[in-house]
């Protein structure tokens, strides 16, 4: 699991710093409302995300008492954007992720949704997604989804070759994937496919076969990413033991290329550096509101919610607050239950930290990053990177009298580290 | 009658008192790790100098350094009393005179000058591994200097010992019979008492004339932090006296005597010291480079007219950049050397900068030990953290124009026309157990030697002797030498002069800009494979980058090896979601604050770690020198 960041300490009642607040100026941002589903019937070998295998987790965490605990979190988020001042937002966008959301009843997952519509309303043509496991959904669970107003679901395929499932210790059908993909399109819902590239032992040829497979399905989204071995997984002590052997970065970039070509032939674009979308319709909004600096509310343990000042700022350590929440079901059931914030801790971002964020985020997009962003020493580096191939010299010229922006090329998507430490040195 | 004189016969061999044929100089001949400074010790409790209760291991070496690795740098000096009964019962007290010369072939000048200082000589040797080369060197040294010498073999005690095997060996050596060598082990003591008895027997006493002006001949000279600089003397003519000025033969500076007297073994002001006498002088002086080792102290108001022989300035033989790994370092690293410069006449150094390591010194040393210790000292007594280049020997160049230059660096190597280019040379000796002169002759011929000589000491050890060029000598051959010979070989060598060589500067390019660190001047046939070393070397160090880096060797504008470090091909996190964000800028952060310190060359960005790693695990460091 990865560990919470080094912040400050939280509130008792979670209550915002008083500078936060919609632009004074401008277009407004948006509100997401993140919700973190910390089940899983099995953990997977190489995850570190924060989910828990038991039914019953003690101290009135359980996954039947979690959609009830999950309720009181939106009570207590509604009451701080208040306190604080903030104009009443209609949320944009929801997304229910885990673990695996679709281990709590269809039931569940509605009760909540309808709570964040009932505390902020929903904007029109909110986009309501949630990741699924392939083996747990059917096609009335789906339907149930549609009719209570989700849009869209992502699928955790990862791959479709069953020696690569077996590596992740994926315990699914991959023969599923076709049929879970059309119903949820029968019931109207957008998809989304996951996969996952660069695993021990997977070949090119699985990868390209994996890739067939997603794009046969025809889905209008697929998000793929390299396997990252973190720290403390399963999957990190048997690539100590010498169990598994790690692909090395060439065959990572090698798997990432032909991703995007073979998308790219399907039809679908990238819009951000490991996601693919057919029409800028079916690009995920909700994360693209991270990538854009939105503000959004993340409900459940460990989750991380973010909002940005009224302006920026001075230079002081003001231009947003992010915080995040105790990881344990049960410590994050028990403050909740407490009546307190279930906030393990924050960090106040100065205007360096929102600076550098928001070029991090914002060139990982197909859009780019606005080149007036940019401060002096950024704006200089960039004829060499378009000179080094990594950004795409029209887009940074301003094309047919647009504004300049800073849009990586193929490689550079592959070198986007590098992109933003030199856009920010 | 016990062999510590009693107090009648002490008053018989007062300081400045003693007739020179109550005095015996004697100096003691032995490889590091052969008990020589056991011995000492052993004899300090003997004579009664040192009490039981204040004796502490290796009493005569002051530096930390020297205690630790069982080596003496500096040289010392200790007056003993010793009595002899003759046959009809009279007690005859001496005044010895031992002198602990520093050990080690860097140090052969220091030595020379110690010896000159002694009528006779302890070969002590380890009754279990024989004569070493550096101690056979050290001993042809001291029959040059016309010294008695008393062959003895130590550690009897041994299990391992073979004190017959090796008695004749060192009667082969020395001349004499096996029977006459002395059997002692510094350890128990046994013996000890019959070493001193024989030294008062054999070494001739010293001669002078007590009415001439008086001369004593410097041979060493440290520099304290309380009484500056300690200067020990041999007086060999006249008299010196704390009341009248001093002054220096070479320089003619004259000095105040603030202090003279003799070390028994802690330091005893006198009322002076007399012919044959071994004692120290204090003059206020701050730096050791105005009493040097070797130059003849005489009377200011009465001075002699001609200085006593064999004075030589200390010459640099190997050079090596030193750089502080943290470049703010710098000012406490150049403090740090005037401060060692103080108690070091042969160290200098001048500022030099080098685009891979920023800025440093180029420092030349006597020899791979001198580097080795002044290093040291500078980490652990200055708490530096130091990175050193490859040391390299003096060049001399002639251009075709007939301009001469002197390289110390090899980055300075010239270009253009060269015509000649002289290297040093030194005479080499190896000894070794009889089953590696193979090994060892390939060792000589493949770095370039020339054979001079091979003798058998014994049946199964050899004395081989050969001329080698110090460059070679500097690269890696001890640790080669004792590698292939499974660690019983030992080597000495001294400077003999210089020759013509086909020699080469091999640069290092990355994409096509120098590192400087890294330029080598080598021999032409051999410029290949240092290049190959070095560029697959640095192919592993160095960071991929955004682009493909050629990394090459050349010579002048050819290269003559090539790798290359493939161009960096990913270098992002696949999955950046909101609860990736904070941890994701924190990396950047990180990574950004890791480019500054990078080093560039060219537009390639190199961790000056690696520059670090490259220079550190350069198999030249002369690691172990002292095994």
């Amino acid at each position: 699991m990865p560990a919470l960041p080094d912040g400050v300490p939280m509130p008792d009642d979670g209550a915002l710093p008083p500078w936060v607040g919609t632009p004074r100026s401008g277009g407004g941002r948006e509100f997401g409302v993140y919700v973190h589903v910390p089940f899983c019937t099995v953990r997977c070998g190489y995850c570190d995300f924060n989910t828990y295998t038991a039914a019953e987790l003690g101290g009135g965490a359980s996954q039947a008492a979690y959609a009830g605990t999950a309720l009181r979190e939106v009570e207590l988020a509604a009451k701080v954007l208040a306190d604080v001042g903030l104009p009443e937002r209609a949320v944009s966008t929801v997304f229910f992720g885990g673990g695996t959301p679709t281990m709590l009843p269809a039931g569940d997952l509605v009760r909540i949704l309808d709570r964040v519509r009932g505390t902020w309303g929903l904007a029109p043509g909110a986009e309501v997604t949630t990741e699924a496991n392939p083996d747990s959904v059917t096609p009335s669970s789906l339907e149930e989804l549609a009719a209570a107003g989700f849009t869209r679901v992502s699928f955790g395929m990862q791959s479709a070759v069953p020696r690569v499932l077996a590596t992740l210790e994926r315990t699914h059908d991959p023969a599923r994937i076709p049929d879970v993909v059309r119903w949820a399109r029968d019931a109207g819902l957008r998809v989304s496919l996951d996969l996952i590239y660069g695993t021990p032992g997977e070949t090119l040829a699985d990868w390209r076969e994996s890739l067939d497979v997603a794009t046969a399905t025809g889905v209008d989204h697929v998000s793929a990413y390299a396997l990252v071995v973190e720290p403390g997984t399963k999957m990190a002590a048997q690539v100590r033991r010498g169990q598994l052997t790690l692909p090395d970065e060439d065959d990572q970039a090698a798997k990432y290329e032909l991703a995007d070509e073979l998308l790219s032939a399907a039809g679908l674009g990238w819009y951000e550096v490991s996601n693919w979308a057919r029409t800028a319709e079916d690009a995920c909004r909700h994360n693209l509101a991270y990538w854009r600096g939105h503000d959004w509310w993340g409900i459940g343990p460990g989750a991380h919610s973010y909002v940005a000042a009224a302006e920026a700022d001075d230079g002081g350590a003001r231009a947003g607050v992010r915080w995040w929440n105790v990881k344990h079901p049960r410590r994050y059931a028990a403050a909740l239950e407490a009546g307190r914030s279930p906030g393990a801790g924050r960090e106040l971002l100065t205007a360096d930290e929102a600076y550098l964020e928001r070029v991090m985020l914002g060139v990982r997009l197909a859009e780019g990053l606005d080149l007036r962003v940019l401060r002096p020493s950024g704006r200089q580096a960039v004829a060499g990177l378009v000179a080094r191939g990594l950004l795409d010299g029209t887009a940074a010229l301003g094309p047919g009298g647009m504004a300049a922006r800073a849009v990586l090329t193929r490689r550079g998507r592959l070198l986007a580290d590098a992109v933003v430490r030199d856009l920010t040195a | 009658m016990p062999p510590i004189p009693t107090e009648p016969a002490v008053a018989r061999i007062q300081p400045n008192a003693t007739p020179p044929e109550l005095i015996r100089n004697f100096c003691i001949i032995a490889h590091i790790d052969h008990g020589k400074s056991t011995l000492a010790d052993r004899m300090l409790q003997f004579t009664g100098v040192v009490q039981p209760r204040d004796a502490r291991a290796q009493y005569l070496d002051r530096m930390d350094i020297e205690r630790e690795r069982g080596i003496t740098i500096k040289s010392q000096a200790v007056r003993m009393p010793w009595a002899v009964v003759g046959e009809d019962g009279t007690e005859t007290p001496h005044a010895l005179h031992m002198i602990d010369t520093p050990g080690h072939v860097d140090f052969t000048y220091e030595v020379s000058r110690s010896l000159a200082a002694c009528e006779g000589a302890v070969l002590l040797v380890d009754a279990a591994q024989g004569i070493e080369a550096q101690t056979l060197a050290n001993l042809y040294l001291a029959m040059e200097n016309e010294l008695e010498i008393i062959p003895v073999l130590n550690k009897i005690d041994l299990p391992a010992a073979q004190p017959e095997k090796y008695a004749e060996e060192l009667a082969h050596l020395v001349g004499g019979d096996p029977a006459d060598v002395l059997k002692v082990s510094g350890k128990t003591g046994e013996g000890v008492e019959a070493l001193l008895d024989k030294i008062v027997e054999t070494v001739p006493a010293p001669t002078g004339d007590a009415d001439a002006p008086a001369r004593a001949m410097i041979f060493d000279s440290v520099y304290d932090t309380y009484r500056g600089v300690v200067t020990y003397v041999r007086v060999v003519d006249g008299n010196l006296n704390p009341r009248e000025r001093i002054a220096m033969m070479s320089t003619r500076a004259t000095h105040e005597l603030l202090e003279i007297g003799v070390h028994s073994p802690e330091a005893i002001p006198t009322k002076g010291l007399g012919v044959g006498e071994v004692g120290y002088l204090i003059t206020g002086v701050k730096d050791v480079r105005q009493s040097k080792v070797g130059d003849t102290v005489t009377s200011a108001a009465k001075p002699a007219t001609d200085a006593l022989g064999g004075y030589s300035d200390p010459k640099p033989m190997v050079f090596s950049g030193l750089y502080p790994i943290d470049g703010s370092d710098y000012p406490a690293l150049r403090d740090a050397l005037d401060k060692l410069k103080l108690n070091d006449a042969a160290l200098n150094y001048e500022p030099e900068t080098s685009v891979a390591l920023g800025f440093g010194f180029r420092v030349g040393f006597l020899g791979l030990l001198h580097l080795e210790i002044v290093r040291e000292r500078l980490e652990r007594e200055f708490n530096l953290d130091l990175i050193s280049t490859a040391p390299n020997v003096v060049y001399d160049v002639t251009m075709e124009d007939g301009e001469e230059v002197k390289v110390t660096n090899p980055s300075e190597f010239p270009t253009g026309k060269i015509g000649e280019v002289r290297e040093p040379v030194v005479r080499a000796t190896v000894l070794t157990p009889s089953e590696f002169v193979g090994t060892v002759m390939g060792l000589c011929t493949d770095r370039r030697g020339q054979m001079q000589g091979m003798d058998y000491l014994s049946e199964d050890r050899v004395e081989l002797r050969y001329t080698l060029p110090l460059a070679e000598i500097v690269f890696d051959f001890f640790d080669q030498l004792k590698s292939r010979t499974r660690g019983y070989a030992s080597l000495d060598y001294e400077p003999s002069g210089d020759q013509a060589a086909n020699l080469v500067k091999v640069d290092i390019l990355l994409q096509g800009d120098q590192v400087d660190a890294f330029s080598a001047i080598v021999h032409r046939d051999k410029a290949y494979d240092y290049g190959v070393l070095m560029t697959a070397k640095l192919k592993e160090i160095i960071p991929r980058q955004q682009f493909e880096v050629p990394v090459q060797a050349a010579i002048g504008a050819r290269v003559i090896a090539r790798e290359t470090v493939r161009a960096m091909r990913k270098d992002v996190l696949a999955k950046c979601y909101g609860g990736d964000i904070s941890r994701k800028r924190k990396l950047l952060e990180k990574q950004k604050e890791g480019k500054k310190r990078m080093k560039n060359i060219g537009s390639v960005e190199v961790p000056k770690d690696a520059f670090i790693a490259a220079l550190s695990s350069d198999p030249s460091s002369g690691k172990d020198k002292k095994k």
